[in-house]
């Protein structure tokens, strides 16, 4: 069984502001306000190329962050995917 | 309806219609130093709970173009503060004009500080106490930050002394600058003060946020640096109509955030607080 493919807004959707170490987020379609904590920003704009599974995601995000050896990283992905699903800025496609 | 007073304050024009004279006839009094606007903002209206409670143990409800519909009744003898609440309510939830943040206000070289906190942290009071001591008294409740400068326009209404801060601003200011003692309203007893004249005469001048304090009374001295993410959740929390304001309202309130200095400031009394906004005020204030 395949793992579902998540899809996010264009980044012209989101207005960003950097805060010391936390993305200050209006999600234009929504007016919501969101404060998000690395990886979760990161995660949206690996999703801007395109809707992708949580291990083709994982693919995008190594191209341009070292994650090191560690086992669980698509565990991980999976569940800030599904907060950032919760939160309304993520969907399944 | 039977009775109305007009009254500009800062950038804004009240009219306030009302069932009886006598909550009127206090205002105008209180307000006697500001203009009267031509076209008002809001209406705010004072009514009889019922046709006969005119006259039979009067009760004030509170109304106008934006109404909480269960806003309980306030006694005739507290009118004067029915008329301040309604002017509140109408701001707060009608006013689209400004970010609106609540928080007080005060000046010094075409620089504010701004002071926001929960219900009893002092800010109203401390707003008083350095209109007094040198300050611009700008505003003790509401603080208007320009949605395309970012400027700080003053709302300076009457200072609503609350129990404790009444005794003090008492010792400061001359006596007729004090409304009716109101005692035992819904928020305690309740004294009006009239702010100096040049807060009054001064009002239309904006003001460039300069230094951002979160005061807190009755515990020791202690001063605290506060992050931005946490001074954003705070002054949303502070703003009646960050979310009806959609993105303007982000743009102004986030640039605020990265650009003011800000502290915590924990204080046992009202001078210990005058003396530490002061030194924070000659380090910080950019």
């Amino acid at each position: 069984m395949n793992a579902p493919a998540y899809r996010a807004d264009p980044p012209e959707a989101r207005y960003l502001v950097a805060l010391d170490g936390v993305a200050l987020i209006f999600h234009r379609p929504s007016g919501l306000t969101h404060i998000l904590a690395p990886p979760a920003p990161q995660i949206l704009e690996a999703l801007a190329e395109g809707e992708a599974e949580p291990a083709a995601l994982l693919e995008r995000l190594r191209r341009d962050y070292d994650f090191g050896d560690s086992d669980d990283l698509e565990a991980a992905l999976e569940a800030r995917l599904a907060e950032l699903e919760t939160s309304g800025l993520v969907w399944r496609a | 309806m039977k009775h109305e007073f007009r009254v500009t304050v800062g950038p804004v024009g009240f009219r306030i219609g009302s069932d009886w004279k006598r909550p009127l006839d206090q205002l105008s009094a209180l307000y006697a130093d500001y203009p009267a606007p031509d076209i008002p903002d809001f209406t705010v209206r004072l009514f009889a709970q019922r046709p006969w409670r005119r006259f039979i143990r009067p009760s004030v409800m509170i109304g106008g173009d934006y109404m909480l519909p269960d806003a309980a009744p306030l006694s005739l003898a507290h009118g004067l503060l029915a008329a301040e609440m309604g002017m509140n309510l109408q701001m707060a939830l009608g006013q689209r004009r400004y970010l609106l943040l609540h928080a007080s206000a005060v000046e010094r070289d075409g620089r504010a500080l701004l002071m926001t906190g929960h219900s009893g942290a002092g800010k109203s009071t401390l707003s008083a106490l350095l209109g007094e001591r040198g300050w611009r008294f700008m505003g003790d409740e509401f603080a208007l930050i320009d949605l395309d400068s970012g400027a700080l326009h003053a709302f300076p209404r009457l200072v609503s002394l609350k129990n404790e801060a009444i005794a003090v601003m008492e010792g400061e200011v001359q006596s007729d600058r004090l409304g009716p003692l109101m005692r035992d309203t819904p928020k305690g007893d309740i004294r009006h003060l009239r702010p100096p004249k040049e807060a009054v005469a001064r009002m239309r001048e904006p003001a460039k946020p300069a230094l951002l304090l979160f005061p807190r009374f009755g515990h020791a001295v202690d001063i605290r640096k506060v992050g931005e993410a946490e001074i954003f959740v705070r002054l949303t929390q502070a703003s009646t109509n960050y979310v009806a304001l959609g993105e303007a309202g982000f743009d102004a309130l986030s640039s605020l955030v990265r650009t003011i200095p800000t502290r915590a400031v924990d204080y046992p009394d009202t001078e210990s607080a005058v003396a530490s906004v002061e030194r924070l005020w000659a380090e910080l204030a950019e």
